[in-house]
């Protein structure tokens, strides 16, 4: 594919591009570094005037408190319960929207049938519903049939949440490889499932990476339904137990910065790990080629 | 690629050849199959998302108070008593026009940044990937912590906007930048800019990159300024990528709600106050079920909407293809 070539510019205004480039990404950064920064200061260089930008001592107080290894200071917020709930929800619910949502978008792409475009249409809509709205009700019924406050019933919820956006990427993926494949395949004498799972699947396995990552990411970071479907360290994840830093008067700001890092380590890692796939998935149909 | 994939499926073991009786099930089963698939989606949604919305649009028309199961009952003559209500809401009526202003100018201010952005990146020549990660740095923010990280900043006592504004002379005293008209929406929607402007800022550069060379060269040629090779091909070029970009972000619509629910919650005295703060008041503080589900049948109106206009465009240029 042919792409754009930088044209052609004096070499002055070259260096300008990339000094306003990085300066502005910089800036933009800023916020985060910050976060992380404060993260390891000592204690009594947080909230001052002037702001201290670089930490004169590098400290893992915040994080041995976290753990409650610091034995001068009770954190008493339950980390290990928060991280092993969001592992588990993020898990549950990656695992079944990646299978439901693959079988789906396969069927998108492959099969022309009554009402196609009908209920990709309206599986897309059940995702614009505000999470508020789902909220009161789902909280109602998740409460006859016993699982308010349960990991399990968090990440049921997620699997239907997180299932729209997994078909639409894996529908874009699944159009990427040629449909000569199963024509080929259906002669030799596979059935629609046989030529599904051992010709196309395999060849989408780089997509899937890339739609597990989003549906992991959402469900780690979902606050609105888990603040309301969860009550306990039984089931609360990392982003409703950010709360138990702030009390009424006082909010322990390094010790929510902390944790924020924490909370960031799988996005980091997945983000920096899958850039190109992200990209592709998020673009497919517009580019061609 | 293909050459070597379709080596692949030619090498899978062959069964014996159909007899015309498993021929003709084959051709049936060709309309039953994609069902099959389709069907456990269905029935999760059905269950998670279907159901919560038909029993929300019975409550909306009910005065049901969770406190009061009798009030569950639905009565004709009286059904429209929460939508009659909320016009009368002058809160309900500021927020809703409050989340319109908000959602308009807030993407509308993230499509250009995310425009200039990306023509900037496109042009640059060294570094590229310590580009790209500093640009994905707040995608890996929750939403949660965007909004505890500026509510932090912004703080009125410890926020480190008032510390560097106050050291450099600029202030003399500590505004509280939250609780202050329009600085507390602004606040608010600084946030949610910093927060989305990168993904869209990733589509548009994939989509700047992808464009094709011989265009601007022979624009180039016949003598285009280079904004009016921005303005006649690269804008042009560029709207299915806006339109994904578009879609992606009407997807999440509603996860300004986390961010203005830890930053304000609407507060003070409902001056932040968005349509979905306002549904969770209603129903959690207050448990006023029938009233809240009438607000929030009112926001999924607006944003299916929305997300059906931008979607029923992508579906249609996705099967062109």
């Amino acid at each position: 594919m042919m792409t754009r070539a930088v044209r052609p510019h004096g070499r002055s205004r070259q260096a300008v591009y990339n000094l306003v480039a990085f300066a502005i990404l910089t800036l933009g950064a800023l916020p985060a570094i910050w976060i992380i920064f404060t993260s390891f200061r000592p204690a009594s260089e947080v909230n001052v005037t002037p702001p201290v930008w670089i930490p004169q001592r590098i400290t893992f107080d915040s994080y041995a408190s976290l753990f409650g290894l610091n034995p001068d200071y009770a954190a008493g917020v339950p980390v290990g319960d928060y991280m092993r709930n969001s592992i588990l929800v993020s898990m549950l619910s990656t695992t079944a929207s990646l299978a439901l949502g693959t079988m789906a978008g396969y069927a998108f792409s492959r099969f022309e049938f009554r009402g196609h475009r009908m209920v990709f249409l309206l599986i897309m809509l059940s995702r614009a519903v505000p999470g508020i709205a789902l909220s009161l009700p789902l909280f109602l019924l998740m409460r006859n049939v016993g699982l308010v406050d349960t990991v399990q019933g968090l990440a049921f919820v997620y699997v239907a949440v997180n299932t729209p956006f997994t078909i639409w990427l894996m529908d874009g993926f699944f159009r990427q490889i040629p449909r000569d494949l199963d024509e080929a395949a259906y002669i030799d004498g596979c059935s629609y499932w046989t030529a599904f799972w051992r010709v196309d699947l395999p060849l989408a396995l780089p997509g899937m990476t890339a739609a597990a990552i989003f549906a992991f990411l959402a469900s780690w970071n979902e606050y609105q339904l888990a603040s309301l479907l969860t009550r306990t360290p039984n089931a609360k994840t990392f982003p409703v137990g950010l709360y138990d830093f702030t009390s009424q008067f006082t909010v322990d700001w390094r010790g929510m910065c902390a944790m924020s890092v924490l909370m960031m380590i799988p996005a980091i890692i997945f983000v920096i790990s899958t850039q190109r796939n992200m990209v592709r998935g998020l673009t497919f149909g517009a580019i061609k080629g | 690629m293909a050459a070597q994939s379709s080596e692949r499926a030619t090498t899978l073991p062959i069964q014996p050849s159909p007899a015309r009786q498993q021929k003709n099930s084959f051709v049936a089963r060709r309309a039953i199959f994609p069902w099959l698939l389709i069907a456990p989606t269905l029935i999760v949604i059905a269950a998670i998302v279907l159901y919560p919305m038909l029993y929300s649009i019975y409550v909306s028309f009910t005065p049901f108070n969770l406190l009061r199961p009798a009030t569950f009952a639905f009565d004709p003559a009286d059904m429209f008593r929460n939508y009659e209500r909320l016009l009368g809401d002058e809160v309900f009526i500021g927020a809703f026009f409050r989340t319109l202003l908000f959602m308009a100018v807030t993407v509308n201010l993230e499509y250009v940044l995310a425009l200039g952005l990306s023509q900037l990146i496109a042009r640059v020549t060294w570094g590229q990937s310590l580009i790209r990660t500093l640009l994905m740095i707040p995608m890996m923010f929750a939403p949660v912590l965007v909004g505890f990280q500026f509510a932090w900043f912004f703080n009125a006592t410890v926020g480190l906007v008032n510390n560097i504004l106050l050291s450099l002379g600029l202030l003399t005293t500590p505004k509280a930048w939250l609780v202050d008209v329009p600085s507390g929406i602004v606040s608010i929607g600084l946030a949610s800019i910093w927060m989305n402007v990168p993904v869209t800022t990733i589509i548009l550069l994939a989509g700047t990159l992808s464009l094709p060379s011989e265009v601007y060269e022979a624009a180039e040629v016949d003598g285009a300024t280079a904004w009016q090779q921005f303005r006649m091909i690269t804008l042009p070029l560029l709207q299915p990528f806006v339109l994904i970009a578009l879609t992606v972000r009407s997807l999440d619509v509603g996860r300004a709600y986390d961010i203005v629910r830890i930053m304000t919650d609407g507060g003070p005295a409902n001056r932040t106050e968005m349509i979905w703060t306002y549904v969770g008041e209603m129903a959690i503080q207050n448990s006023r079920f029938g009233l809240a589900s009438a607000m929030s049948m009112v926001s999924v109106v607006v944003g299916v909407l929305f997300t059906f206009y931008l979607f029923r465009q992508l579906v249609k240029s996705r099967l062109v293809q």
